[in-house]
């Protein structure tokens, strides 16, 4: 017993503070993994009958809005594509050449419940198809998370809104550089270093600035919500809310930033991501 | 001293997966917090009513599954089922005659020390205190042990677990 609760001390001193335990944990993840696709069977089955008996009525309607959808996704993209090619001409004149477009790979949510005391979750692409530590993850809509463990075939996310996640961002509107924490709460985020005279307003949207080199820079990440200016206090207190669906997205990108700048930059630590 | 042979191995050992998959087993959110702690209510039964077969040893790696299967730090279920299993163990021959509701105050008892345990782990690393409905996991476990109780032991009656 006392040699249990010893080992087990000790195990918790090692993983939090030297992260050697990784590959323990991984041999056992294989272990628990079938369990884990038992545990998101309902789930899956669930989804699986929806798509299997939902009316013809139903999939003509839906295939009806994807497909005006998608032309206006083209539409918007033929825009972005020109807008991107003025924008290097632009970089060339002033010698800073960046390029623009990313890698991006589609993963599933595995349905089961984690710890509820940590905003994470786990995505069923690992090392096998090139998922690596740190990497970015997006919804349809905004940034979701990042990479913290990745096992053969499966990874575990943690959310920008778990409170040891900081993101660094800046506001859309004037560039206005600072640090998004999460707060454990599921629709906030915290932006506590801004002072009280900070150009910030309700409505403002949040992009990865891409310094500290874990984000690729110009994702949408949340709308300031917030801005409480208490003048005895040098900082201003401003909430924001993701704009991802955190607690509904089901299937998620997976980021590589290929641009040079990035891949330049000092090989980011633990500190950058978790402060 | 006559040695009879173990038998329900695979009774046991099939009460734990399914335990450990009710464990991950996905809620909506609002009722994540109240989610019975079903594989410390399965491993009280047995270490009470086997407890040659079931003890520390066991707890501990249930725990240390249910901390990869949940993500938590790795040791913390760990060290909690087994100081429950220990607790159980120690106990199991006063425990078996309460009747069950005061077997069900005891075991919430047990299940409030491994929150407790699981908060001081949570402080310790910098995570920020929970909120009250934290708390609210031993109540459940409390409601739930008699049923868990019943189920289990006419499983163990029925196959002879012993």
């Amino acid at each position: 017993m006392a040699a249990a609760v010893l080992v087990s001390l000790l195990m918790m001193v090692i993983d939090h503070r030297e992260n050697h335990l990784k590959s323990v944990r991984s041999t056992l993840s294989v272990v628990v993994a079938p369990l884990q696709q038992i545990a998101s069977l309902p789930a899956r089955s669930n989804q699986w009958l929806s798509e299997s008996f939902s009316s013809r009525q139903f999939l003509q309607e839906e295939n009806q809005a994807l497909r005006k959808l998608n032309l206006k996704l083209k539409g918007q993209q033929q825009k972005l594509e020109a807008l991107e090619a003025e924008n290097m001409r632009l970089r060339d004149l002033l010698d800073s050449s960046l390029q623009i477009g990313d890698q991006i790979l589609i993963a599933e949510l595995i349905a089961i419940d984690l710890d509820p005391y940590k905003q994470q979750v786990i995505i069923n692409r690992g090392s096998n198809s090139g998922v690596f530590e740190g990497q970015a993850i997006l919804d349809a809509d905004a940034v979701l998370g990042q990479v913290v463990h990745v096992n053969p075939f499966s990874a575990t996310v943690l959310m920008i809104t778990d409170p040891s996640h900081a993101l660094p961002v800046e506001v859309n509107r004037n560039g206005l550089r600072t640090i998004a924490m999460g707060t454990g709460r599921i629709n906030e985020l915290e932006l506590p270093h801004l002072p009280n005279n900070a150009d910030i307003q309700v409505g403002d949207l949040l992009v990865t600035s891409g310094l500290g080199g874990h984000f690729p820079p110009g994702y949408p990440v949340a709308k300031v919500t917030q801005v409480i200016n208490n003048p005895g206090q040098p900082f201003a207190r401003i909430l924001a809310k993701p704009s991802a669906n955190l607690e509904r997205a089901h299937e998620v990108l997976l980021v590589r930033a290929l641009s040079s700048s990035i891949q330049n930059a000092p090989a980011p630590t633990e500190e950058n991501s978790q402060p | 001293m006559t040695v009879t042979p173990s038998r329900g191995g695979l009774i046991i050992i099939t009460s734990f997966i399914l335990a450990l998959v009710l464990t991950t087993l996905p809620l909506p959110e609002w009722a994540r917090p109240f989610r019975p702690p079903w594989h410390s209510l399965v491993l009280i039964y047995w270490c009470m009513a086997t407890p040659q077969r079931v003890g520390v040893g066991i707890g501990w790696f249930l725990g240390l599954l249910v901390d990869v299967i949940t993500n938590t730090l790795l040791g913390q279920h760990a060290m909690e089922l087994a100081i429950t299993a220990f607790i159980t163990t120690k106990l199991h021959r006063r425990m078996r005659v309460f009747p069950l509701w005061q077997q069900a105050i005891g075991i919430f008892l047990l299940l409030m020390l491994e929150e407790a345990l699981s908060a001081i782990v949570m402080g310790a690393i910098h995570r920020p205190t929970p909120s009250a409905s934290y708390w609210a996991t031993p109540f459940v476990g409390m409601l739930l042990w008699p049923w868990v109780f019943v189920i289990l032991r006419d499983l163990r009656r029925r196959f002879k677990v012993n």
